[in-house]
């Protein structure tokens, strides 16, 4: 399961050093270090509040005030050759309510590959995005119509509209059933399998993390561990990833010097 | 090959070699039919745009049935400042709608430059501009007895010129604005100063200097003389040509600003 694929190990999809980031007076991360492999879906998991949305929008480049080294395929962060190599879902659905499914695609996919020519590539690609979600009953809905669940999915579509070599996505099965759930988890790992993409997903529900290659588990701003969640289990002698997490927690609570604990365990 | 980013909300890295940063024509008009096609799934928007400046000159012409030089001036005038508040409040609440949904944050991280987005704008309310400006202009001069000197197509072009401010203006002024009820409290904040001071309800020369010295500061100003020119001019006078000419620069001028309000890296 953690055989990496063709690509070379060394050269990983993110790579982070010293990553900090201030949000008004908090400092919301505190000097990361860590790293995302390329085509593995990397899960990052944590409680609420604890800078997964800030660490993924670090990445994406739409976060401010961002100090240390972060670099993204190659590029620092942010950097415009890679905005249509990433593919990003907030975690509230940015589409717009006023227009269709379809239409929304075809707009960002007008932005993302524009000009006359590409017309028919882009049609191509908005059908299949659409299918990729299971929407194409509901392609000519309006987005305001539909449900919560079905707008967080348009909003991944456009995510899936360019073939981006980076997918990250901020939380994006909350809120849907247990069936939709599992299949978009079959989703990403077919798109991990067959495009060779790199897939950095974010949940606070720890049963999905069995469903990753590697996670990046984080608690106030830090990372408490990194590695495979068979890894994380051995390592805490714990039968779940969750319970592994809550071991991990106690275990930096007691020596209070959780940056060192995190590396310590993942080594 | 890794970046350091300074603290500040600025991009590190803008001036690279692969997304344009200057207008795309591609992405700026798919902007605009996207923004056009929202309206169309909003037809009451649209029929309050193009029927309230008709029905208002209609009232004022009654109100004015006894005295149809008074007519003349404020409709003149009228037709100059419509468009302008009409498209204050659209952009305004357009622009502040793209901020919160997460639109903007997800467009910013496309390829898509900060020209192509307030050209896409423009270029949409504009054309809505010609539609609601050729209506009002064509019934208060051929159905309302408005008697214009000059040619009734230099009063469109000044109503398009005041439209496209009135987009400048309601572009920037949301970036101030985090809410709507804000962004519809700018209104009175913005344009009425500029209502009572742009000499519709008595000459600029009969105000107290000090008011007069801001009026000549004001662009909606020179949009009603550029109006009163039309009015009582056969042919474009140089005061007209700098009427206009002020009024398209203040407007380019305010979309720059608007343009530079638009930040990719947000906190």
């Amino acid at each position: 399961m953690m055989n990496y694929s063709s690509r070379p190990p060394e050269e990983p999809a993110v790579h982070a050093q010293d990553l900090t980031v201030v949000r008004g007076p908090r400092t919301v991360l505190r000097s990361l270090d860590f790293t995302v492999p390329r085509g593995r879906i990397t899960g990052l998991l944590g409680p609420s509040g604890c800078g997964k949305s800030t660490l993924m929008r670090a990445v994406v480049g739409t976060q401010a005030k961002v100090t240390g080294t972060l670099e993204v395929l190659g590029s620092p962060a942010g950097h415009p050759t890679l905005r249509t190599r990433i593919g990003y879902v907030t975690q509230a659905p940015s589409v717009y309510d006023d227009l269709t499914v379809r239409q929304n695609l075809h707009y960002f996919a007008a932005i993302l590959d524009p000009g006359r020519a590409a017309a028919d590539r882009r049609h191509e690609n908005v059908t299949r995005a659409i299918a990729d979600v299971d929407l194409t009953t509901h392609a000519d809905a309006l987005a305001g119509t539909l449900s919560g669940g079905q707008r967080s999915r348009v909003s991944l579509a456009v995510a899936l509209l360019g073939t981006p070599e980076l997918l990250v996505l901020d939380e994006p099965t909350v809120g849907l059933d247990p069936v939709l759930r599992r299949d978009l988890w079959q989703l990403f790992h077919t798109i991990a399998a067959e495009r060779g993409a790199t897939l950095l997903v974010s949940s606070h529900v720890m049963d999905e993390a069995e469903r990753c290659h590697r996670l990046l588990l984080m608690r106030a701003g830090e990372i408490l561990a990194d590695g495979t969640p068979d890894a994380l289990r051995t390592r805490t002698g714990t039968g779940t990833v969750e319970d592994a997490f809550l071991h991990l927690v106690d275990e930096a609570t007691a020596a209070g010097r959780t940056q060192e604990t995190a590396k310590e365990t993942t080594r | 090959m890794s970046t350091t980013h300074p603290t500040t909300a600025a991009p590190t890295a803008t001036a690279a070699p692969a997304p344009p940063r200057a207008l795309n024509l591609s992405r700026t008009t798919a902007t605009a039919a996207r923004v056009l096609r929202q309206l169309r799934h909003d037809p009451r928007t649209i029929a309050l745009m193009v029927l309230i400046p008709c029905v208002m000159l209609l009232l004022l012409r009654y109100v004015f049935d006894g005295s149809a030089r008074v007519f003349d001036t404020i409709g003149a005038s009228l037709l100059g400042i419509f468009p302008l508040i009409t498209m204050f409040l659209v952009t305004s609440i357009a622009t502040l709608r793209e901020r919160t949904s997460g639109t903007l944050e997800r467009l910013l991280a496309m390829p898509l430059g900060k020209g192509d987005l307030i050209a896409g704008y423009a270029l949409a309310f504009g054309a809505l501009a010609i539609v609601q400006s050729v209506l009002a202009t064509g019934l208060a001069v051929w159905f309302l007895g408005l008697d214009v000197t000059g040619s009734p197509w230099l009063l469109l072009l000044v109503a398009l010129l005041d439209a496209l401010l009135g987009t400048a203006l309601g572009l920037f002024v949301s970036a101030f604005a985090a809410s709507e009820f804000q962004a519809v409290q700018f209104m009175p904040a913005v344009i009425f100063p500029q209502l009572l001071l742009c000499g519709l309800f008595t000459p600029r020369p009969n105000m107290h200097p000090v008011l007069e010295a801001i009026s000549d500061a004001l662009p909606m100003s020179y949009a009603v003389d550029g109006m009163n020119e039309v009015l009582r001019h056969t042919d474009m006078t140089a005061a007209f040509v700098r009427d206009v000419l002020i009024v398209a620069g203040c407007a380019l001028l305010v979309l720059t600003l608007g343009a530079a309000t638009l930040k990719r890296r947000t906190p």
